[in-house]
């Protein structure tokens, strides 16, 4: 099968863009700058991610849809405001996650934002739970357009006006040069940001004037080293169907009243909640600048397995080698000296708090 | 960089008398993207020809260094142990991996030269 691109592919060529496949897509892993400067520029400005890869499903329905999509969603659904957005899982009977994803409540209905790799088997799941009663559509004429990073409000606020009005995770409908799009304030990288929901036919007109204002393009791989920084899961590496969000430490994501109501796996996540799990995902830090990337070995001070990595990189803001990975529980606390398998060298690593990296949030004006 | 000579694992290789400085291409950066960590063989290290030696780490994976000819490691560069990323900007000059007192001058001969190298390197990467 060809791979698809999205609708700014020239753009990103443009822009001296390296390209991968992922997921079906061409997508841009770095530009000209590199990762490391990519990622510095979106810590400290701001950064555009195409995103448009990721799966933009919108539900329409009545009254009972919410009541539906709770017996899907471990969400209190009906406390969710009108154009507020929520993270959430969508699980099997075993409360294994078929993928992550963010839901809104729009007008009439939901949008759910979707993995990529995931989006098809997540339409036709939906589906089916829904009995098909509902007008359901993964909309491919919509682009998706991430801008991250502590200038994002500014420069996005210039294109569009009062979107830096916009709560934390939160949206709503803007014009665009007489185009309506949907705005989120929310990402995945750490930083202040939006996501911006436009018309294929206008995306990259859009993308633009964001790099006039001071913007600068950024690839998969810093989105990459900008989440991990960040603590947040990779759906396919930190989280799988072969992982429950108690097990990834993702327990603030259930709604605490549904703890006791159906949806699937939620007799095995009350189970976890109440009897603990067998391991967690924690957050790693090696000792030396050795990076421990993906299926490396963890193992105690008495040379027995207890874990796996399932992300490492070096992390460009916090100079060192981070990762995340699932360690048996009672190894799970925090500066517990953990052995990493490194090309066959046992690297001494601790486990650590997530984020890595934690931004320092400035409410308010300063008085000089 | 005619007394350089090349392998086909993208380093390159210079000669004067009977020790030989040894790095990765600029090329060979290009491909690897920002380098952030490098383990280099320790010195008094005996090494084969193509054998593995060490590890160049980017942000993207981890890469094998090899040798390409065999000898005693005499020299390793500190610089880049402590800064991976001078690697980047200064591949083919300070930023050198390191040093071998060479065993046999002939296995030069099987390696390519500047012209012949940059037709190789042009023709893996498409």
């Amino acid at each position: 099968m060809e791979s698809k691109k999205t609708s700014l592919f020239n753009l990103h060529q443009k822009h001296g863009a390296k390209f991968v496949e992922f997921a079906g897509y061409q997508m841009p892993i770095q530009y000209k700058d590199g990762i490391i400067q990519e990622h510095k520029f979106t810590r400290t400005k701001s950064g555009i991610f195409d995103v448009s890869h990721m799966g933009q499903l919108f539900i329409f329905g009545k009254e009972d849809l919410t009541e539906s999509l709770e017996k899907i969603f471990p969400l209190d659904l009906k406390k969710i405001n009108l154009n507020q957005s929520k993270y959430s899982f969508l699980m099997n009977d075993k409360a294994g996650i078929y993928d992550d994803l963010i839901i809104t409540r729009i007008k009439d209905g939901y949008l759910i934002i979707l993995n990529a790799a995931c989006k098809d088997q997540d339409f036709k799941i939906i589906k089916e739970k829904l009995n098909n009663k509902y007008d359901m559509n993964l909309n491919e004429n919509l682009s998706l357009i991430a801008i991250q990073g502590p200038d994002a409000k500014n420069v996005l606020e210039k294109i569009i006006p009062n979107s830096n009005k916009l709560k934390f995770m939160n949206g709503d409908n803007f014009n665009f040069e007489d185009t309506k799009i949907y705005i989120t304030r929310s990402g995945y990288t750490g930083e202040d940001g939006f996501e911006v929901s436009i018309n294929n036919q206008k995306a990259e007109r859009f993308v633009e004037l964001l790099l006039e204002n001071g913007s600068n393009l950024i690839g998969l791989g810093a989105r990459d080293t900008l989440r991990l920084e960040a603590g947040l899961c990779l759906y396919g590496n930190d989280i799988d169907i072969k992982t429950s969000p108690i097990e990834a430490n993702l327990k603030w994501a259930i709604s605490k009243n549904r703890i006791e109501s159906n949806y699937p796996g939620s007799s095995i996540i009350k189970d976890q909640i109440n009897e603990g799990v067998k391991r967690l995902r924690v957050g790693i830090k090696p000792e030396t600048r050795v990076i421990a990337r993906e299926e490396t070995k963890i193992f105690n001070d008495e040379n027995q397995e207890i874990g796996k990595i399932t992300s490492g990189t070096f992390g460009p803001s916090v100079e060192c080698s981070i990762a995340m990975g699932y360690v048996e529980n009672n190894y799970s606390s925090l500066n517990t000296k953990i052995f990493l398998e490194v090309r066959g060298k046992r690297v001494p690593a601790n486990i650590c708090n997530l984020p890595f990296y934690k931004k320092n949030h400035v409410k308010g004006e300063i008085n000089v | 960089m005619s007394e350089f000579k090349f392998s086909k694992e993208h380093e390159w290789i210079k000669l004067e008398g009977e020790v030989a400085t040894i790095g990765i291409t600029k090329n060979a950066t290009e491909m690897l993207g920002d380098i952030v960590f490098v383990e280099l063989p320790e010195k008094g290290l005996n090494v084969e020809k193509d054998g593995t030696v060490g590890v160049i780490e980017s942000t993207k994976a981890a890469s094998d260094v090899y040798t390409p000819v065999s000898g005693e490691v005499v020299d390793i560069n500190k610089s880049i142990v402590d800064d991976a990323s001078k690697i980047n900007t200064d591949p083919e000059g300070n930023s050198w991996l390191f040093k071998l007192k060479i065993k046999d001058k002939s296995e030069l001969d099987s390696l390519m030269n500047k012209e012949e190298y940059d037709k190789f390197a042009k023709e893996s990467a498409s």
